[in-house]
């Protein structure tokens, strides 16, 4: 087992599989956001925040979800760190554009961009949600049953501040060219994958990578621009 | 045609090496970009200049010694073409070109434009074969094999050896090399009684080597001159990890 983690193949497989995983919590994430737009009181969003942070099943993922997130980042900087070691000496002259997408070419720094998005946002309102608390985070009562606030907290910080909007769709869009390269070749590290699959998971990794980056784009500049009309 | 060479010169192993340009006229269309170096270097040992030191030897797209970095393409421009099967028509007259070695920590070296691949001699060396009794050869058709395998195997028996995969790879990667052989033996029933311990050492060799890993950018099947496709690294994904994770 230790040999296999080291192997190249092996953490490969471990970027793989967190990725994955990490791409079905995003659905599970982005449905839940999306009640912001269909409500503009904020109930609906208040009791989907309060179910998802009150539900067994989802405490039990969130630890996991941790591991995943550490393990993707973990391993993609060792391997990129030592594919940049394997070429000490680099070319003078090279049309990388002519044998690869841009995107596959620079996966760290959009899974860089993604993390410092990641870190901006879990201090935003996952941190304040879960430990510290904040000023905007009321209480709401909606039959009977007491619950933050949690539709004003994230309303507001989108209403009040422009660049916070900015960093949103910015996440968003580095989120969603990740993935046009990240979905076939998740499959394609598994072995899952040939002449005929790669043309249809590319195809599906393309349309996830719009649903996704578009949905959380729209969120944010949704309540902006409803807020000024 | 007549065109301005911009070429990697480098002594020894140990050497730094920088560009020398050199100004080339007369040359024909039709000749290869070999005969097209071959004139170059007539012209420096006329001039008293140690000739450019590159690879080759079959000249027929079929041994895979030449290499080179041509104007930031392995092999240079063209479609499943190897350097030597690349003409002079490719280009324009009054073209600069810019020839550089093959670039990879596990491929040095070895004087201007030479590198020393004998890497993948020891990834092959590690498993890429068949062990088998000498003896008789075995009547043609005796095991039967199915098209598809065949065929496949065949596909991925087409590799040269030549580097390009490595070479235009930005982690500077041997998947596609190791694919082909792991995928061309793994397919047959000769090849699968190994393949196991095949994968697994074949896999070692090319980390141990300082190869680096696979981002499936699909640049190697781009610029492989025998078309060698992705759908052989995902077969060697498949048998290094059914190699790794059976009890
Ligand atoms: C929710 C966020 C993320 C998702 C859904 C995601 C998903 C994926 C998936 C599915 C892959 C393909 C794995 C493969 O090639 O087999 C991948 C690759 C990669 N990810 Fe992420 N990722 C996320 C965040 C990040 C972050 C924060 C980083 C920061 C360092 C990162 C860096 C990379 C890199 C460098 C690769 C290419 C690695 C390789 O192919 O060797 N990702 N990602
Ligand atoms: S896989 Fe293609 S590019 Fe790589 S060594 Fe074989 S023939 Fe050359
Ligand atoms: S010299 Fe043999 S393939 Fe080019």
């Amino acid at each position: 087992m230790a040999y296999f983690l080291n192997s190249s193949i092996g953490k490969k497989f471990l970027v793989s599989l967190s990725g994955l995983f990490l791409i079905s919590f995003l659905f599970v994430h982005l449905t839940a956001n999306s009640m912001i737009l269909f409500d503009s009181s904020g109930e609906l969003f208040n009791r989907t925040a309060h179910f998802m942070a009150t539900n067994p099943i989802i405490r039990v993922v969130e630890p996991i979800l941790a591991i995943g997130f550490i393990l993707h980042i973990l391993y993609t900087v060792i391997l990129t760190i030592q594919n940049w070691m394997a070429r000490p000496i680099g070319y003078h002259k090279q049309q990388r554009a002519f044998s690869s997408t841009w995107s596959s070419r620079n996966m760290i720094w959009l899974g860089l961009v993604i993390l410092a998005f990641l870190i901006i946002h879990i201090a935003n309102f996952f941190w304040k949600v879960k430990f510290t608390g904040d000023p905007l985070l009321g209480k709401v009562d909606y039959d009977g049953v007491e619950m933050e606030n949690t539709y004003h907290l994230v309303t507001t910080f989108f209403i009040q501040w422009w660049w916070i909007v900015a960093v949103y769709v910015i996440g968003a869009v580095a989120l969603g060219f990740h993935l046009t390269h990240a979905f076939w070749a998740a499959f394609q590290t598994l072995g899952w994958s040939d002449n005929c699959w790669r043309k249809r998971l590319n195809a599906l990794g393309l349309v996830i990578s719009i649903i996704i980056a578009g949905g959380f784009a729209i969120i944010p500049l949704w309540v902006k621009i409803a807020s000024m009309i | 045609m007549d065109l301005t060479l911009k070429v990697w010169r480098q002594a020894d192993r140990k050497s730094k090496g920088n560009f020398e340009t050199y100004q080339i006229k007369d040359i024909s269309p039709d000749s290869s970009f070999l005969e097209m170096l071959d004139e170059l270097n007539e012209q420096l040992i006329r001039e008293g200049i140690e000739p450019v030191a590159f690879d080759h030897d079959c000249r027929e797209g079929i041994c895979g010694m030449c290499s080179l970095f041509i104007n930031g393409r392995a092999h240079g421009p063209g479609h499943e073409t190897t350097t030597c099967q690349l003409h002079m028509r490719k280009f324009k007259d009054g073209d600069t070109i810019v020839i550089e070695p093959w670039r990879a920590g596990a491929f040095p070296v070895i004087k201007d434009l030479v590198v020393d691949r004998g890497a993948f001699d020891k990834i092959l060396q590690a498993g890429g074969f068949i062990s088998v009794n000498t003896g008789n050869a075995q009547d043609a058709n005796a095991i039967p094999i199915k098209k598809f395998q065949s065929d496949e195997a065949m596909d991925a028996a087409a590799c040269i050896g030549c580097g390009a995969c490595v070479a235009t790879c930005k982690n500077s990667s041997a998947m596609l090399f190791v694919a082909s052989k792991v995928s061309h033996l793994a397919l047959l029933p000769q090849g699968k009684v190994e393949a196991v311990r095949r994968a697994k050492a074949m896999v070692a060799k090319m980390d141990e080597l300082g190869f680096g890993s696979c981002t499936n950018t699909g640049a190697c099947e781009v610029e492989c001159p025998k078309g060698i496709t992705l759908t052989h690294i995902a077969r060697l994904n498949r048998e290094f990890l059914s190699a790794n994770l059976k009890p």
